[in-house]
C-alpha cells in the first residue's frame, strides 16, 4: 500500500513540474500546425486549379512539382529548407522552415483533395453557371466549391490531423514543440513513462479538438 | 434577328456541324429536329458560346457574337439556356437559383432581384416553391425553375436543349405548357426536341438536321407534311 501511494505522489508531482514545460511545447505545435494548415490548405486550392486547367504551362509544371513533394520523405523535405537553403542565400528559422516544410508538403496532397473534389461536380454545374454569364471565380465560389466542400472536407479532416502529428518532425531541425519537449526532459530526468504518456496524450486532445472542428464543418456543407 | 452564317464545328477531327445557316425572326419560334449525333445540340451551344466555333458567323440582333471583340460574358447573359438534365444548383433553393445570374451578372440589387425572380417563377407557376431546394422538386418542378433562372435573365433568345427528354411521361405536359405560354408571349426560342406535337403547334419554322447540315427547313406543315428530301421523309416517317 504504502509503495503504491510513493508511486502516485510521484507520479503526480512529475506530472505538475513536466506539464509547464510540455505546454510551451504544445504552443509551438499547435503554432506550427495552424500555420501549416491555413498556407497548404492555400498552397493546395492554387495547385488544383493549375492541375484541372487546360493549360499545359500551368498544369505540366504542378504536376511534376507535386510529384516531386510526393515523392520524398517530409523529413527530407524539412532538413531541404533548412539546412540547403541558406547555401542558395535564402535562410528562414527552425519554426517558419518546419511550417513551410509541412505547407508545402501538404499543399501536394491537398491538391488532390481539391482537385478530386472539384472534378467529381458534374460539368453541367460549370455549363449552367456559364450560360447565365457567371465569370470563372464566381463559377467557382459560388457553384463548384460548395458542393465540392462535402467532398474534400472528409479526406481534408484527415490530412490536417495527420498535418498535426507531422509537426512533430520539426523537432529535429530544433523546433522545441510538444516532441521536442518531451524528448528534452526525458533525457535528463529519464522518466520515459511518464514524459511520453503526457506528450501522447497531449497529442490526442489536440487531434480529437481538431476533428470535432471538421466534424462541425461537413455538417455545415451537408446536402439538403 | 438571329442569323447563322456557315457554321463549322469539329471535336478533334470529327466534324459535327459542316456549315450550318439559319435565320430566326424576332418573336419566332425555331424547332431543330434530327436523328441523334446530327448536331443538333452542338448547334445549339454554339449560339452562347459554350462551344466555339471554328468557321462562320453567328449574328444576334445585329452583333457577331463569335467575333473576337464579342464579349463571351454578355453573349451568355443574353442567351438564355435550358439544359436536359435541368442542371439547377442543388446547394441553393429555387429563388437562390433564379437569382444567382441577375445579382452576379445583371449587378441587380438583392431586393431587385428577388422580386423578378417571383415573377418568374409565377410565370412558370411555381410561385409557392421559392424556398424549395431542388432535390425537393420533380423533374417537372426543376426543368420549370431552370425555366426560370433563364428567363430572369431577360435574354434576347431562349435556348431549349431536349428540356423535356428527361423527363417522366406525365411531367412533360407542364414543362411544355411553359414553353408554349413563352411563344405566345413574344419569346424568341431555338428547341432541340423530340416533340412532334409542340413543334406542328408552336412553332414558325422547323429545321431537320443531318450529318451536320441542315438538310430541309420551312413551316411546320409543310416539313411533316409533304418533306422534299428522301432523309427528311424517312426520318419523319419513323418518329411520326
Amino acid at each position: 500500500m504504502f509503495f503504491l501511494e510513493k508511486t502516485m505522489e510521484k507520479l503526480i508531482n512529475n506530472f505538475i513540474m513536466f506539464l509547464p514545460s510540455l505546454l510551451k511545447g504544445t504552443r509551438f505545435t499547435i503554432e506550427i500546425t495552424f500555420f501549416a494548415i491555413i498556407i497548404s490548405t492555400l498552397f493546395g486550392f492554387f495547385f488544383s486549379l493549375c492541375l484541372i486547367s487546360k493549360k499545359r504551362y500551368l498544369n505540366k509544371p504542378v504536376r511534376i512539382f507535386i510529384n516531386i513533394i510526393r515523392g520524398t520523405p517530409l523529413l527530407v523535405q524539412m532538413f531541404y529548407i533548412y539546412f540547403v537553403l541558406p547555401d542558395l542565400g535564402i535562410k528562414l528559422g527552425a519554426l517558419e522552415s518546419g511550417i513551410l516544410a509541412l505547407s508545402i508538403c501538404y499543399g501536394a496532397y491537398h491538391a488532390e483533395i481539391f482537385r478530386s473534389g472539384i472534378i467529381a461536380i458534374s460539368i453541367g454545374q460549370w455549363e449552367a453557371a456559364n450560360s447565365i454569364g457567371l465569370k470563372y471565380y464566381q463559377t467557382m465560389s459560388r457553384v463548384i466549391l460548395p458542393q465540392a466542400a462535402r467532398i474534400i472536407l472528409p479526406p481534408m479532416g484527415t490530412s490536417f490531423i495527420i498535418l498535426l502529428k507531422d509537426s512533430s518532425l520539426a523537432s529535429v531541425i530544433t523546433v522545441r514543440e510538444l516532441t521536442r519537449s518531451g524528448q528534452l526532459i526525458a533525457s535528463t530526468t529519464f522518466e520515459n513513462l511518464t514524459v511520453f504518456s503526457m506528450v501522447a496524450l497531449i497529442y490526442i486532445i489536440l487531434t480529437q479538438l481538431l476533428a470535432l472542428f471538421i466534424h462541425y464543418m461537413e455538417k455545415r456543407y451537408r446536402v439538403k | 434577328m438571329i442569323e447563322i452564317k456557315n457554321v463549322h464545328k469539329s471535336f478533334g477531327h470529327t466534324p459535327i456541324l459542316k456549315g450550318v445557316n439559319l435565320k430566326i425572326k424576332k418573336g419566332e419560334v425555331a424547332v431543330i429536329v434530327g436523328p441523334s449525333g446530327s448536331g443538333k445540340s452542338t448547334l445549339l451551344r454554339c449560339i452562347n458560346r459554350l462551344e466555339e466555333i471554328q468557321k462562320g458567323q453567328i449574328w444576334i440582333d445585329g452583333e457577331n457574337i463569335c467575333d473576337k471583340s464579342a464579349n463571351v460574358y454578355k453573349v451568355r447573359a443574353e442567351v438564355g439556356m435550358v439544359f436536359q438534365q435541368f442542371n439547377l444548383f442543388p446547394h441553393m433553393n429555387a429563388i437562390q437559383n433564379v437569382t444567382l445570374g441577375p445579382i452576379l451578372t445583371n449587378k441587380k440589387k438583392k431586393r431587385e432581384a428577388e422580386e423578378l425572380a417571383m415573377e418568374v417563377l409565377r410565370r412558370v407557376g411555381l410561385s409557392a416553391k421559392e424556398n424549395s431546394y431542388p432535390s425537393q422538386l420533380s423533374g417537372g418542378q426543376q426543368q420549370r425553375v431552370a425555366i426560370a433562372r433563364a428567363l430572369a435573365m431577360e435574354p434576347k433568345v431562349m435556348l431549349f436543349d431536349e428540356a423535356t427528354s428527361a423527363l417522366d411521361p406525365e411531367l412533360v405536359g407542364e414543362v411544355l405548357n411553359v414553353m408554349k405560354q413563352l411563344a405566345l408571349d413574344g419569346m424568341t426560342m431555338i428547341v432541340v426536341t423530340h416533340e412532334m406535337g409542340f413543334a406542328r403547334e408552336v412553332a414558325h419554322q422547323v429545321a431537320f438536321i443531318d450529318n451536320g447540315i441542315i438538310v430541309e427547313e420551312g413551316s411546320p406543315k409543310e416539313i411533316f407534311e409533304h418533306p422534299k428530301t428522301e432523309r427528311a421523309a424517312a426520318f419523319f416517317s419513323k418518329i411520326l
